[in-house]
């Protein structure tokens, strides 16, 4: 038996910009075991809610992540909704999925782009962050944020969008499909990329559904989890298909975001088909009394969001899960076995966004 | 894929415009609704401090005796309470970020107008 040594990998990283750690256990170049550390960067968010009033923590919850932050501040104002048993005009919820679609695009492009980076195909990566600038121009012209929207609100949102401008995005988003097809043909049809990819960290369905895999980790393993078939906002009434591959390896994680481009812009779509003129948000008063879980489909996967209220303007408590944090265990399973060299692209695969995982 | 996939993008990345923008050079692209930051027409203010209250990261200081408001452009996060909640309409959001600053620097004090008391129709000078 060879010696056992261990490498450090991150938390700075050429290829990972996230703060995570690995102690990686290397027999010569295969990796037997993996310890994980964060809390490189925990900023007590969290803990902030008995601070702030509720409906000014919606703008802190927004930035517990960078990238995926309007899901988060619209599951927060779900939670508190529930709990306050408002009902959000049908509008505002039409409205509230169409942002989070158009999240979804710009998570997926970045990360097509960063994983493109990280096994070294560098002009796929502007490609797909040129791609990516379209979608964030649409965010700032009718949000006013690029990725942090600061949109959403407890009792509807703040903004509406002209239908003039609801044509304009959806011509823009037909015109740039086949941008996107071009893109992700790269991924699912250039050999140089399967040769990378394929075959390469392979999780099990069993162990996918074992270690608690979310979103287009577990759905790239067969599992064909997607939180929005359970219909929140408006996806009751969205006609859509979740993408499922059964490979499990990170070619097939790949294709799971790339297939989820053109899932987005359909429901981006179908929603400015079926909107209906009215109201945006409805006015609050009071302060939330009882507790709540909320689960939310994220680039990433499954968030939860938990909310404690004791009836006056702040919070008790408020918890975050979140899709990274989940997907650490299977991460752990993927990279037993590999060799060193494929290290980062399993990292990357699940998408980490350690921001997030700590909060 | 075709053939002369490749020749094809070079000729295009050849003879177009470059996708990114020379930016201190031309200004960046800016929509109505960007926030950039938060500006304050100092002649409007009545320091009732809602924005002060509103505010999620108490950037925003207001003393009331002295007059004077102030802004910590590095706490602050840009969410536009402030300027929703104001009863005056005096605080503004400006479409152009801020370059980028020390800690010193951050912090914004002007000396504001204050309550408005003797006027006979406090309303409708509030609107202006």
């Amino acid at each position: 038996m060879s010696k056992q040594i261990t490498v450090p990998f991150g938390p700075q990283h050429p290829v990972l910009p996230e703060p995570i750690h690995l102690d990686l256990v290397l027999e010569d170049e295969r990796v037997v075991d993996v310890i994980p550390s964060i809390g490189y960067v925990h900023r007590g968010l969290e803990k902030l809610v008995e601070k702030r009033e509720y409906p000014e923590y919606i703008y802190v919850a927004e930035r517990i992540c960078g990238i995926c932050s309007y899901i988060h501040s619209n599951t927060y104002a779900e939670c508190v909704e529930q709990i306050m048993k408002i009902e959000v005009p049908e509008r505002a919820q039409y409205l509230r999925t169409i942002w989070s679609e158009y999240s979804r695009l710009h998570s997926h492009l970045l990360w097509l782009g960063l994983f493109a980076d990280g096994m070294g195909f560098e002009s796929v990566f502007m490609n797909a962050w040129k791609l990516r600038e379209h979608i964030l121009d649409d965010m700032e012209a009718t949000t006013g944020g690029r990725v942090i929207q600061g949109v959403c609100k407890v009792g509807g949102v703040r903004r509406d969008i002209t239908p003039e401008k609801l044509d304009e995005m959806v011509k823009g988003l037909k015109a740039l499909e086949p941008a996107f097809r071009d893109l992700t043909d790269v991924f699912l049809k250039d050999a140089s990329v399967s040769h990378r990819l394929r075959g390469v960290g392979i999780l099990q369905q069993g162990d996918a559904y074992t270690m608690g895999a979310v979103g287009p980790t577990a759905r790239a393993s067969g599992v064909a989890i997607d939180l929005r078939q359970t219909g929140y906002n408006a996806y009751d009434r969205i006609n859509f298909k979740p993408v499922v591959e059964h490979d499990g390896d990170c070619y097939a994680r790949c294709a799971v975001r790339a297939k989820e481009l053109f899932t987005s812009v359909d429901i981006i779509e179908q929603c400015v088909k079926k909107m209906t003129e009215g109201p945006v948000d409805v006015k609050v008063t009071g302060a939330p009394d009882g507790e709540y879980f909320a689960r939310a489909e994220q680039p990433r996967g499954e968030v939860v969001h938990y909310i404690k209220g004791n009836g006056k303007r702040n919070l008790v408590r408020h918890r975050v899960r979140t899709p990274t944090f989940t997907n650490i265990p299977p991460l752990v399973t993927l990279l037993k076995g590999c060799e060193l060299a494929d290290v980062p692209m399993i990292v990357l695969s699940i998408d980490p966004c350690v921001g997030c995982a700590e909060r | 894929m075709a053939y002369f996939e490749m020749a094809k993008t070079v000729l295009k990345s050849l003879f177009s415009r470059p996708a990114t923008l020379m930016y201190p050079a031309k200004p960046a692209k800016k929509s109505p609704l960007t926030r950039g930051h938060v500006t304050i027409s100092p002649d409007g203010c009545i320091t009732c401090r809602s924005c002060q209250r509103k505010c999620p990261t108490q950037a925003i200081c207001v003393e009331v005796k002295e007059k004077t408001w102030q802004i910590d452009r590095l706490r602050c996060i840009v969410c536009n309470c402030c300027v929703e909640v104001c009863p005056t309409k005096c605080l503004l959001m400006d479409t152009q970020y801020t370059a980028a600053m020390t800690a010193r620097e951050g912090i914004y004090k002007v000396t504001v107008a204050g309550p408005k008391k003797k006027e006979p129709a406090p309303a409708a000078e509030k609107k202006e």
